[in-house]
């Protein structure tokens, strides 16, 4: 996890604020993020951290703020100047999004290999022989067996699926993926198997991930760093195990003490 | 010897926001030093605040008031205000932490927990994977256990891996915290050689050791924490 060497920052996010109507979706966060640095937002439901991580991989537009990210050439663009060509390849090549439910981040009517596939051919591989060599490669890679790549999703398991989503998100690799509670809605085996894998994917590819969590065990395995929302505002920030060891604020606090000791 | 670890005026309470804002003062006015190729121990009874001091030098605790300023090749970086990369950077390079409680990862093998801190300071896999079958057999976590994630071994196997994933690498600050804890007198004196091996390639070490023998024979220094006592300056 060596998250230092690079001196300029992939992502910088200055005031990003969203209202619904009158209600604050999130309000006036500002941070950097790294190349190799994996940040998690934690806080309740309805804390606003999954309006800011639609924010960020512009999902849904900031009511105000801006949002910088270094492009491949080593320019920095406001993410929201973009035009829309220039948005959909980054999202399809250079960004991932790994949803919480498999299905809203898959085609479940075509096959596991043609998911993994799909994205190789949107960044303009056309020879099927590779494509289905490296969808098999990366299938193996989050441990699916080859003879499940003409199948679809559909007969897969919660577990299987979420890896294939993975799967899917890095084949392009990516620099910079967003997860959206990833391990939400796991029987805990199948999470930590799930972890373990994303743990050292993470690792070994160099990945830069914004994860949204509320399970702070989850944001302990696998964030450098965290941000602790609460009502749309980051009330603390800091190193992962500096924040849930030593929380300051006091609904930091309670998030700690809440967790069950097994 | 040159310093490596300086600690000055640092001061540390916890507000208990749960508790109706309580405030634990548990340090304050901590200063000492501790220079390459030494080892110094924290003395006093349990709840000084020696455990408090080790994780402020290694940043899992805010330091709230002072410095500690720790030497990292030919900067000096102050864990008291350094930002979580440069944090981060500390321990993969500088600090190391040996604790008693090892934090299993699921399905990651006892020779590859121990290997980790090695090849992430650039050693190869192959080499250093060796270094780790060398150390659990020295620590005598038997051979059939180092392909196997340690998650199911005894307390005090689990305790060993962890020593091994302590010392595996070249930090030039090592802290130690209660590394002997529970281990029996053999496994003891091979935690004792470590050290010492350590000593002889300048590493400046911070320990807590309630053993009384163990402490006799690896430490330079032993600074009483009562002195800090956070009430004691008021």
């Amino acid at each position: 996890m060596s998250v230092y060497q690079s001196e300029d920052p992939l992502l910088q996010v200055h005031n990003v604020t969203r209202y619904y109507g009158d209600r604050i979706g999130c309000s006036d966060v500002s941070f950097d993020l790294w190349p190799g640095e994996v940040l998690a937002i934690v806080g309740e439901s309805g804390s606003g951290k999954t309006t800011l991580l639609n924010c960020l991989s512009t999902r849904l537009a900031p009511t105000a703020g801006a949002i910088e990210y270094r492009m491949r050439d080593g320019a920095m663009r406001n993410l929201y100047q973009l035009s829309e060509a220039e948005r959909r390849l980054l999202m399809r090549t250079d960004w991932g999004f790994v949803h919480q439910n498999a299905a809203d981040g898959l085609r479940m009517n075509v096959s596991a290999g043609a998911n993994v596939g799909e994205r190789l051919m949107a960044v303009g591989d056309r020879h099927y022989g590779k494509i289905r060599e490296k969808a098999d490669d990366w299938l193996g890679r989050v441990e699916i067996a080859s003879d499940r790549i003409d199948d679809d999703p559909r007969s897969f398991s919660g577990g299987m699926r979420q890896r294939l989503q993975i799967a899917r998100n890095l084949v392009t690799h990516p620099r910079l993926v967003f997860m959206d509670e990833p391990t939400g809605g796991l029987d805990v085996s199948v999470q930590a198997r799930l972890l373990d894998l994303l743990r050292r994917l993470v690792a070994d590819l160099g990945l830069s991930v914004i994860i949204v969590t509320h399970d702070l065990a989850v944001a302990r395995l696998l964030s450098h760093r965290i941000m602790v929302m609460r009502h749309g505002n980051v009330i603390e920030a800091g190193l992962t195990d500096q924040v849930l060891d030593d929380p300051r604020e006091p609904y930091t606090q309670l998030l700690v003490s809440s967790i069950l000791q097994v | 010897m040159p310093v490596r670890l300086y600690l000055n005026n640092v001061g540390k309470s916890f507000t208990m926001h749960l508790q109706g804002g309580m405030v634990i003062p548990v340090v304050s006015n901590v200063e000492f030093s501790v220079a390459s190729g030494e080892c110094v121990v924290l003395g006093g009874p349990s709840g000084a605040g020696k455990s408090s001091i080790l994780k402020m030098i290694y940043g899992n605790y805010r330091c709230d008031e002072g410095q500690i300023l720790v030497t990292a090749g030919d900067e000096i970086i102050n864990v008291a205000t350094a930002e979580p990369r440069q944090m981060l950077s500390l321990r993969d390079r500088t600090i190391g932490y040996v604790s008693q409680f090892l934090r299993t990862i699921p399905r990651v093998s006892a020779e590859d927990v121990v290997a980790e801190p090695l090849i992430a300071q650039g050693t190869s896999e192959t080499e250093g994977l060796e270094t780790a079958r060398s150390l659990l057999a020295r620590l005598n976590v038997p051979e059939r256990l180092w392909k196997l994630p340690p998650a199911t071994f005894s307390g005090g196997e689990q305790q060993r891996v962890n020593i091994a994933r302590g010392f595996i690498a070249h930090y030039p600050v090592l802290l130690l915290d209660e590394p002997t804890a529970s281990l029996d007198a053999a496994n003891r004196a091979v935690v004792i050689r470590l050290v010492e091996e350590k000593k002889a390639q300048g590493v400046a070490m911070v320990g807590i050791l309630h053993d009384q023998d163990v402490r006799d024979e690896i430490a330079n220094r032993i600074i009483d924490v009562t002195s800090f006592a956070a009430d004691a300056a008021a």
